[in-house]
């Protein structure tokens, strides 16, 4: 970027030199043009690429398996039905039908629930990030990812969330709850289908 | 006394800092930028804490919006010298008995997401006008003909085949129903498709060892 000022004032006399042209360049229209670019760039372009949640599902079977035995107690049942409402009970729905309770995605929502049952799990993991977080604690992160997948393996005490949706629930209620399982570190929970008991619950359920 | 007139020169502002500067920025965003595709259609994706990003490659998107309409988005993959749109495309058609130009295959290589069935899809191809284009896209239908299982089964059965690396990415607006999403869910399923990535947007939220309940 050559900015040489040459003042040429005539001299009289002397020798006759060739007039010298000065070398500044003017930048402006670059200027113009760099300018209609950046804000070209910055409107077209996408800086924050879009987050997933990973969400495995089990597997479809076609034929009949003998239904695996979970412990009643450990069952917490979320029943979503839209208008960012949650009704949940614990165990099965056997008569004499358990009574539904209604809650929402607030924090003092289902989250105290979730946390209430599983507060030996969450406590061991939280414990365990902040011990990673504050330094006593050096690992790199995938050793401690397998640390809290083993913890959530291990543990015996913490609910089993069984998420079922009817047909007025939204997409982002779904998002929700299994973000609340993330939040609250609920070692396993499942996305099933609603049972046709439940619809019937859902219909007596507490407005 | 004459008034001393000083040279009269025209401001001359350095200009060089800026350019500089102007040069720094433009590349910088030349070389992160990765453009934003264009979308068939407008999805408010939900919040959640995930951190987790979404692979920009071997991927297929499943976007289900707001009124319950599917489309459909599969990237090339990673080898550039595959062109796996082109496949899922040629393999549609003959599913479909329709008989695409190379040039529609090629175009079709360098559009986005879409959502039409199969019927209207060389119509949508070809048409120049983007409003007859947004007109046309009326979602992959889902429900299966008969015996045949549904278009969108094809789509993904297809995809699977051609990329069988691609993940695959349900893309749902927040107001969508529920029962449209669980449609799309099963019917990955029965192309053993178990894992899937739900896009949503971060949102942080902190939940600390206070806020355990006594």
């Amino acid at each position: 970027m050559a900015e040489i000022i040459v003042q040429e004032k005539g001299k009289k006399g002397g020798k006759r030199r060739p007039k010298k042209q000065s070398t500044r360049i003017d930048m402006t229209p670059m200027v113009d043009l760099m300018c209609l670019l950046i804000t070209f760039f910055m409107l077209t372009t996408a800086f924050s690429k879009p987050k997933v949640m990973v969400i495995t599902m089990p597997e479809k079977k076609t034929e009949k398996e003998p239904e695996v035995k979970i412990a009643g107690w450990r069952t917490l049942n979320i029943l979503l039905t839209g208008d960012d409402l949650v009704y949940y009970y614990v165990g099965e729905a056997k008569p004499p039908l358990p009574a539904l309770v209604k809650s929402d995605f607030s924090k003092d929502g289902i989250r105290k629930v979730l946390l209430e049952k599983n507060k030996d799990l969450f406590r061991q993991i939280t414990e365990y990030r902040d011990k990673r977080v504050s330094g006593k604690l050096i690992v790199a992160d995938t050793t401690a990812e397998s640390a809290i997948k083993k913890m959530k393996k291990n543990d015996m005490k913490g609910p089993i969330v069984l998420i079922k949706a009817d047909d007025k629930a939204k997409y982002k209620d779904i998002v929700n709850i299994i973000d609340e399982m993330s939040i609250c570190n609920i070692a396993s929970y499942a996305v099933v289908d609603i049972l046709p008991v439940e619809l019937g619950m859902l219909k007596t359920a507490p407005k | 006394m004459p008034k001393l007139k000083p040279p009269v020169r025209t401001p001359h502002i350095d200009m060089t800092p800026m350019v500089d500067l102007f040069s720094v920025l433009l590349i910088f965003l030349l070389l992160t930028a990765s453009f934003r595709p264009q979308e068939a259609t407008v999805i408010k994706s939900p919040n959640s804490v995930s951190e987790k990003q979404a692979p920009d490659k071997d991927i297929m998107t499943i976007i289900v919006n707001k009124d319950g309409k599917i489309f459909f988005n599969l990237d090339n993959g990673k080898d550039s010298a595959k062109h796996t749109r082109v496949d899922v495309l040629t393999e549609m058609g003959k599913q479909y008995n329709v008989k695409f130009t190379p040039k529609e295959l090629n175009d079709f290589g360098h559009w986005a997401s879409f959502g039409m069935p199969m019927a209207d899809f060389k119509k949508w191809l070809n048409s120049k006008d983007s409003k007859e284009k947004e007109g046309l896209q009326t979602g992959i239908p889902t429900d299966s003909v008969g015996t045949q299982p549904s278009e969108l089964f094809f789509w993904v059965r297809f995809s699977r085949l051609a990329n069988p690396n691609a993940e695959v990415a349900i893309k749902g607006d927040g107001e969508t129903n529920y029962k449209k999403v669980k449609v799309v869910m099963d019917l990955l399923q029965e192309n053993k498709v178990n894992k899937f990535n739900l896009v949503t947007n971060l949102e942080k939220q902190e939940v600390t060892l206070k806020d355990l309940p006594k």
